[in-house]
């Protein structure tokens, strides 16, 4: 059987050889109890052939999905049933729906153990940038004592269950169970190297040591492919990094139109719109105040990541470039993404320009990137586009 | 994967001997395994059969399998291979009751592979052991050219949809029952009479003549090339008119394709024949799921529950078979309908329906009385696995009795912007939409062919007869980007697109009533308009010119 690696080798081959690639990576997604959902990295592909295309056809009126079969009770013109079309967020106001379904909804831990493979394909690649000691936490071994091994004989804890069946099985052996139908456990024999205990042992825990920033634009200018650009490339950061540095990496997720909120988990990072307006400063900023706050930077490796359309209502980014020089006191790299909307063709968008103007690139050009990208881009791209970020 | 133990072989040929019974026909020897889940996901790829060739698109599937089947697990009862001997594949966790289900489940599957005739063509094929001489020649050309080999495959795939299935079937069925006009009939039948229009007592004469020649042993073409030395020449052309042996794509492409010529190109064609031809040994089994479905629960359902090896577990039987076989509120299922349009045509041909009375009849309440007793529903459902597929079978059957019965009607779905919902609502209980609706679930591939007239200098000339559905926009360019490789030369591809003016979304025009169009249409939309467009592929760039 082939691996991812193998497959992605071959498709590079395609392209010396003429021809497109043909690989994408694809995410299935499995809807879980609250928003743990659960999403796997898969690779995917198409056979094109020449086939009808029945998406035109179907829509007999706007609004119009495709027509199926049912059964039951009823007259023409009856409801039968309503699905949402999309699942309740369950929480916020004001919150629209996601984009890009499939696009990696994902709850935080389920999440970690999937990406692996897209992580491993990428870890080839890619190292964390600028990566310090940062003092005693990156031993990262802390220890906690847990009832999990088990011992015959003696113990802490007696293990009912697994006596049991050790006790039925040495009098199986014994002949003391003639028939199974009809047991008497009065009759038993209860050797004491039956009893199981649980006992206390040393379990490994991990500490951190880079922590990373996502930052993502979400305002009503996002519409679209934007977006899901945006977050395919923080899909597949993740990934990496969840691959390549284990647990050793914390992530942070918060969006921002005129104002930043700092979600819980990538899911919600992931899937929230609004209609609101753009202040690109204030994530920024909070990303500021969170390490001021909780007094990160001494013990962590930081790092920013940022995704936008470009816009901003702050033409000269002034307040942005405050916050950001702040965030150069301590963080090992900002990578800006912006994507930009067919629609700005080959236009300067407001953030280029003024961190363009303002020369942090190269003044700082160990600490920050910026890639800019269309909207139509393939994953190969984005891909570059990490490169970029973390070169 | 292995072979099932003797206890439950044991319970197999038991099945075979009540399957027998029942009517059902196949070969003796069968073989079953025993296979894990993973090794479903892993044979799904390869149209479950063990040997076939590998290709990375099947890996690609694969890998997406075991991701899908991490998020949604899923049990697979059996599956059944178009083999000789038939191979089926069983779950590693069965128990013997639900084997015997299935058992008869997988017998009425192999019952309808061996006597369909859409399956004439692979009747006496063994494919696993084909597909494994094929799978051991890609390797070995794999081992000599690397890579190459699977753009071949990639791009012999990009047409193996366009396999004239039914020409082949058509000239297999032909061949055997003499369709094609021997001399004697064409001389008589359409030479005499519509070619030369002779007088009545000329024919009767020459009639006479015959049947004297026949008694003295003597050639009767002689005198007939003597007196219409045309005879010979008009005969041929008028053969190939009736059956114009035309080749599909791959064909044309095998046949004239000068980049094939090449010496150093010629194991290209190996490679194409291999997926041709294992294209066209699923062509039927495509286009008659909803019938082997259907026919397989029929069965199974009808011979377990006469079973008495399995008294006690009715229920459990009951609890399986609905999860297999029920209706679905919304949606469709092809095993519940095949299996209740099977039990459907049983029971209006044991009541003598499916007569001109009974048509004729327009009493509703005479109508549901009407009993004729004729009990032929069992021989007729026979009849119509042997010589239907799945359009005629829908097409045929699918009658308003049928769908008010089972309470059947077209599910539509729509945008509902206040509750932010798709709300389904029931759209249609009349039979032609439903029946409209589920032809257009059947698999039909667009009906694409060389022009041989406009394939001139190097230029291979493809035409879409253009069935009021568009092709697939984004899959042009690849797709022809192949042929071209395959062709060695500039592809032309004719088709047609909305054009701009045209409002996509009306209806298109129902084959079965065409008036109905304009009733049911949205008035507040014009029909599509079409034109014709010709897609030009030349060195890998594609264009579109107008016509």
């Amino acid at each position: 059987m082939i691996t991812l690696d193998e497959l992605l080798e071959r498709d590079k081959k395609r392209e010396e050889d003429g021809f497109k690639r043909k690989i994408r990576i694809g995410r299935i997604v499995k809807p879980g109890a609250g928003n743990r959902e659960k999403i796997i990295v898969v690779p995917t592909t198409v056979e094109e052939k020449f086939v009808h295309d029945d998406t035109l056809l179907n829509d007999q009126s706007p609004g119009e999905g495709e027509p199926t079969g049912g059964t039951g009770e009823g007259e023409e013109g009856d409801v039968i049933g309503e699905q949402p079309v999309r699942p309740e967020e369950g929480e916020g106001q004001g919150e629209g729906d996601g984009e890009g379904p499939g696009e990696g909804q994902g709850g935080e831990h389920e999440m970690e153990a999937n990406a692996y493979e897209l992580g491993k394909v990428l870890s080839q690649d890619f190292e964390l940038p600028n990566l310090k000691d940062k003092g005693k936490k990156r031993a990262l071994a802390r220890y906690v004592y847990d009832l999990t091994d088990k011992n015959r004989g003696v113990g802490q804890i007696l293990d009912k269950k697994a006596t049991l069946k050790k006790i039925v099985e040495t009098n199986m052996s014994l002949g003391r169970i003639p028939d199974v139908t009809r047991i008497d456990s009065a009759g038993f024999v209860v050797s004491p190297r039956d009893l199981i205990f649980r006992v206390l042992s040393r379990e490994k825990q991990y500490e951190s040591q880079a922590l990373v920033f996502f930052l993502r634009d979400y305002s009503g200018s996002m519409g679209g492919k934007v977006t899901q650009t945006v977050v395919s490339q923080h899909v597949m950061l993740y990934s990496w990094l969840v691959y390549q540095y284990e647990r050793q990496v914390e992530t942070r997720f918060i969006l921002h139109d005129t104002e930043a909120r700092e979600v819980t988990d990538f899911q919600k990072y992931y899937s929230y719109k609004v209609a609101g307006g753009t202040k690109v400063y204030t994530a920024f900023q909070m990303v500021n105040e969170i390490v001021e706050k909780e007094n990160l930077a001494r013990d962590y490796n930081i790092y920013v990541f940022y995704g936008t359309d470009g816009d901003d209502w702050e033409k000269d980014g002034k307040q942005t470039l405050v916050e950001i020089e702040k965030i150069f006191t301590y963080a090992a790299r900002i990578g800006i993404s912006v994507v930009k909307h067919t629609y700005t063709g080959t236009k300067e968008t407001e953030v280029e320009k003024y961190i363009q103007g303002s020369g942090v690139l190269d003044r700082h050009s160990h600490l920050i990137k910026m890639d800019v990208m269309g909207e139509n881009v393939d994953d190969s791209r984005i891909i570059q586009g990490i490169k970029t970020l973390i070169s | 994967m292995e072979l099932v133990n003797q206890h439950a072989k044991g319970i197999m040929e038991e099945c075979k001997l009540r399957a027998r019974d029942a009517g059902l026909r196949f070969d003796d020897e069968t073989l079953e395994y025993i296979v894990t889940n993973r090794d479903m996901i892993e044979l799904s790829p390869k149209i479950m059969i063990p040997t076939l060739y590998d290709y990375w698109v099947h890996d690609v599937r694969v890998l997406s399998g075991k991701g899908m089947y991490e998020a949604y697990p899923s049990n697979p009862y059996e599956t059944v291979i178009n083999t000789r001997p038939a191979i089926s594949f069983y779950n590693d966790n069965n128990p013997d009751w639900l084997n015997v289900m299935i058992f008869y489940h997988v017998l009425a599957h192999i019952d309808f592979f061996q006597n369909n005739l859409y399956y004439k063509n692979t009747w006496d094929v063994d494919l696993a052991g084909q597909a494994l001489a094929d799978k051991r020649l890609i390797a070995q050309l794999r081992s000599e050219k690397g890579r190459w080999v699977d753009y071949v495959i990639e791009f012999a795939r990009g047409i193996d949809n366009l396999v004239g299935f039914h020409r082949d079937l058509n000239r297999t069925l032909t061949r055997e029952q003499g369709h094609v006009p021997d001399r004697i009939d064409f001389y008589f039948d359409r030479f005499l009479q519509k070619i030369k229009s002779i007088p009545q007592h000329v024919y009767l004469k020459e009639i006479d003549r015959y049947n004297q020649c026949r008694k003295d042993h003597a050639d009767f073409f002689d005198q007939v090339i003597e007196q219409h030395p045309e005879f010979e020449e008009i005969f041929q052309k008028e053969k190939q008119k009736i059956s114009p042996v035309k080749m599909d794509v791959m064909e044309y492409i095998l046949k004239y394709s000068s980049f094939l010529r090449r010496e150093e190109n010629e194991w290209m064609k190996s490679v194409i024949h291999i997926v041709r031809s294992t294209s066209l040994y699923f062509q039927p089994q495509i286009r008659t799921k909803t019938m082997n479905e259907g026919w397989a629960s029929f069965w199974h359902a009808h011979l377990f529950l006469k079973d008495d090896r399995i008294r006690g577990h009715e229920t459990d039987f009951a609890k399986v078979n609905a999860t297999v076989t029920a209706m679905p509120k919304v949606g469709l299922n092809p095993y519940a309908l095949g299996l209740r349009l099977f039990e459907h045509i049983q029971e209006m041909e044991d009541r003598g329906r499916y007569s001109l009375d009974y048509f004729q009849l327009k009493d509703a309440v005479l109508r549901t009385k009407y009993d004729r007793t004729k009990n032929t529903g069992t021989d007729y459902i026979f009849f119509v696995r042997e010589n239907m597929d799945d359009f005629s079978f829908i097409n045929t059957f699918v009658d308003q009795e049928f769908v008010d019965r089972h309470h059947l009607f077209v599910a539509g779905k729509r945008f509902n912007p206040q509750h932010n919902t798709w709300q389904y609502y029931i759209k249609s209980k009349k039979v032609a939409d439903y029946k409209q609706m589920v032809i257009n679930t059947l698999h039909h591939p667009p009906d694409i062919y060389v022009v041989e007239e406009k394939t001139r200098n190097g230029i291979l000339y493809l035409n879409h007869r253009f069935e009021n559905k568009p092709l697939k926009q984004d899959f042009i360019e690849n797709t022809m980007i192949g042929i071209e490789f395959l062709w060695g030369g500039p592809v032309h591809l004719e088709t047609s697109v909305p054009s701009a003016a045209a409002q996509p979304g009306s209806p298109y025009i129902n084959f079965w009533d065409p008036g109905a169009a304009g009733k049911t249409a949205d008035s507040r939309q014009s029909p599509i308009q079409w034109k014709r467009v010709r897609y030009v592929l030349k060195d890998r760039k594609l264009h579109k010119q107008e016509l």
